[in-house]
């Protein structure tokens, strides 16, 4: 039964999916696993008890190069570009004129080298390449890599797996980056990842991919993970989808991603659409993102409606299903800021009926990443 | 003597005089993966046949599952609702959801066999 769409894309371990008895199915233009036959439960369990893998080749990259790549950045991101230190990432925000948030994605810079390595939202890779070319046009020079593939090894027994395999890599700390070698591929590997657990992001030239792949797969820590258990991982980890949480209708400041703007950038007010947001940065916004608990077993999912305890309508959820390792549903959503403070009681309209829920601080489960001392 | 019967919808009944007991059939359970939440009719409700009656959800999506046939709801399965896992794990069995009491006979007549019903998932 699997959907045999001859538009969509394929990434490198494609047939590795389905070896694997992947169900493959429709997302941002490729045919991706949704789950193994472990499944979407066991999946994210095992991602926060031992280590997954996840196939994220769809994802993508890039290098900024030319004559300043990294003052040129900053010229569609208010992330600190310039103040990021070698070898190391940091998360950014790609806006549009209007301030509102084109994109987010990572950037890196390599030890000893003058470019940037970037990673884009899958479904958003091509029109955001060729914003940042045109942006960017005369002093930067941006190279789409859709050759390359990207893994994300998750969970606690990640550094212990890759150093096996990459001996040294366990050294790194959170937000790091170096090039080294894996199972003796060249990769590009950042301590870093989607699930709220510590772990690695891996860029490979895509002929060496399945190859790692399956030396990861060889351990016996390791399983494979679908897009399924990816969802409800950074839903508990309070980590926003593009598309979902933060799109062209919201700006960083209702978003409650003011942290990923740089302090020299808010003084400056460089980048775009900067003193509209600093205004709403200093003096409010009429809605807030939140996390959101129901109160009860029933999962508010994308779209439900938020009331106040009077019925009015006040906010919407923007993702929202079950969290495993809570055993409980979580959601997050936008909500009139009146109504955002934490444990502040509301109703969710879950199938026409009201169901009791609350306001909640994020992450849902604690984040574990592994911090430089 | 109890006979079980089909939908297209994956539901499954089983009829025992004018008692039915209603699930979804293990290839809806599959498909829909780790079920996670059982919303399920209240007893003394009244289901037309085809009409909604309780919601299945899975870690990644909510399904209706729809009466298979028409009557009053006589129990719900408190079970699944405080074990959804049931429904993946004995779909059948003891992962049934609600009975009803059967207000037409006649009805039972619009439902597939078993093997009328295995040849439907053929042909998906």
């Amino acid at each position: 039964m699997t959907n045999t769409d001859e538009s969509l894309k394929r990434t490198p371990l494609y047939a590795l999916h389905v070896e694997l008895g992947a169900k493959m199915v429709p997302f941002a233009g490729y045919e991706m696993p949704v789950q193994y036959p472990t499944g979407v439960l066991k999946e994210h369990l095992h991602t926060r008890e031992k280590a997954g893998l996840f196939d994220v080749s769809h994802m993508g990259q890039a290098f900024l190069g030319g004559a300043d790549p990294v003052k040129a950045l900053e010229r569609v991101t208010p992330a600190d570009v310039i103040g990021l230190k070698p070898g190391m990432q940091r998360y950014g925000l790609l806006l549009n004129d209007q301030g509102t948030i084109k994109d987010d994605f990572m950037f890196s810079k390599l030890e000893a080298e003058n470019g940037l390595y970037v990673v884009v939202n899958a479904g958003t890779k091509d029109g955001d390449f060729e914003y940042i070319a045109e942006k960017l046009r005369n002093v930067a020079k941006l190279t789409p890599r859709p050759d390359r593939a990207l893994l994300a090894l998750q969970g606690p027994a990640a550094g212990k797996v890759l150093e096996k395999r990459s001996p040294g890599i366990d050294k790194l700390t959170f937000m790091h980056v170096v090039r080294t070698t894996i199972a003796g591929a060249p990769a590009i590997v950042s301590r870093s990842g989607y699930t709220g657990e510590d772990g690695f992001e891996i860029s490979l030239e895509g002929n060496d991919v399945e190859k790692v792949a399956r030396a990861l797969l060889a351990d016996p820590d390791v399983l494979p993970i679908g897009l399924g258990a990816r969802d409800s991982l950074r839903l508990e980890a309070g980590l926003c989808l593009y598309g979902h949480d933060i799109d062209e209708t919201t700006d960083p400041a209702e978003a409650n991603l003011v942290w990923s703007i740089g302090k020299r950038r808010k003084m400056d007010r460089d980048f775009p659409a900067a003193e509209k947001i600093m205004d709403r940065v200093l003096n409010g916004t009429e809605r807030k993102r939140v996390g959101i608990r129901p109160d009860g077993k029933a999962p508010a999912r994308e779209g439900t409606e938020i009331a106040d305890k009077q019925g009015r309508i006040i906010g919407r959820v923007t993702s929202g299903g079950f969290g495993p390792s809570l055993n409980a549903p979580v959601a997050m959503g936008y909500i009139e800021t009146k109504f955002a403070a934490d444990g502040t009681e509301i109703d969710l309209m879950v199938r026409g009926k009201p169901m009791p829920g609350r306001v909640a601080p994020m992450p849902f489960v604690p984040h574990r990443y592994k911090r430089g001392s | 003597m109890s006979e079980v019967r089909y939908t297209d919808q994956h539901e499954w009944v089983r009829i025992d005089g004018d008692e039915a007991t209603i699930g979804i059939t293990k290839y809806a359970a599959d498909q829909l993966g780790d079920v996670v939440y059982v919303e399920l009719p209240e007893p003394g409700r009244s289901l037309g046949q085809g009409g909604e009656a309780a919601v299945v959800e899975s870690v990644k999506a909510a399904s209706e599952v729809y009466a298979p046939i028409g009557g009053e709801v006589t129990e719900a399965n408190a079970a699944v609702a405080s074990e959804p896992a049931k429904v993946n794990a004995d779909p059948e069995g003891e992962g049934w959801f609600f009975k009803v009491k059967i207000a037409d006979q006649a009805e039972v007549a619009k439902l597939m066999t078993l093997g009328a019903y295995n040849d439907f998932l053929k042909g998906l």
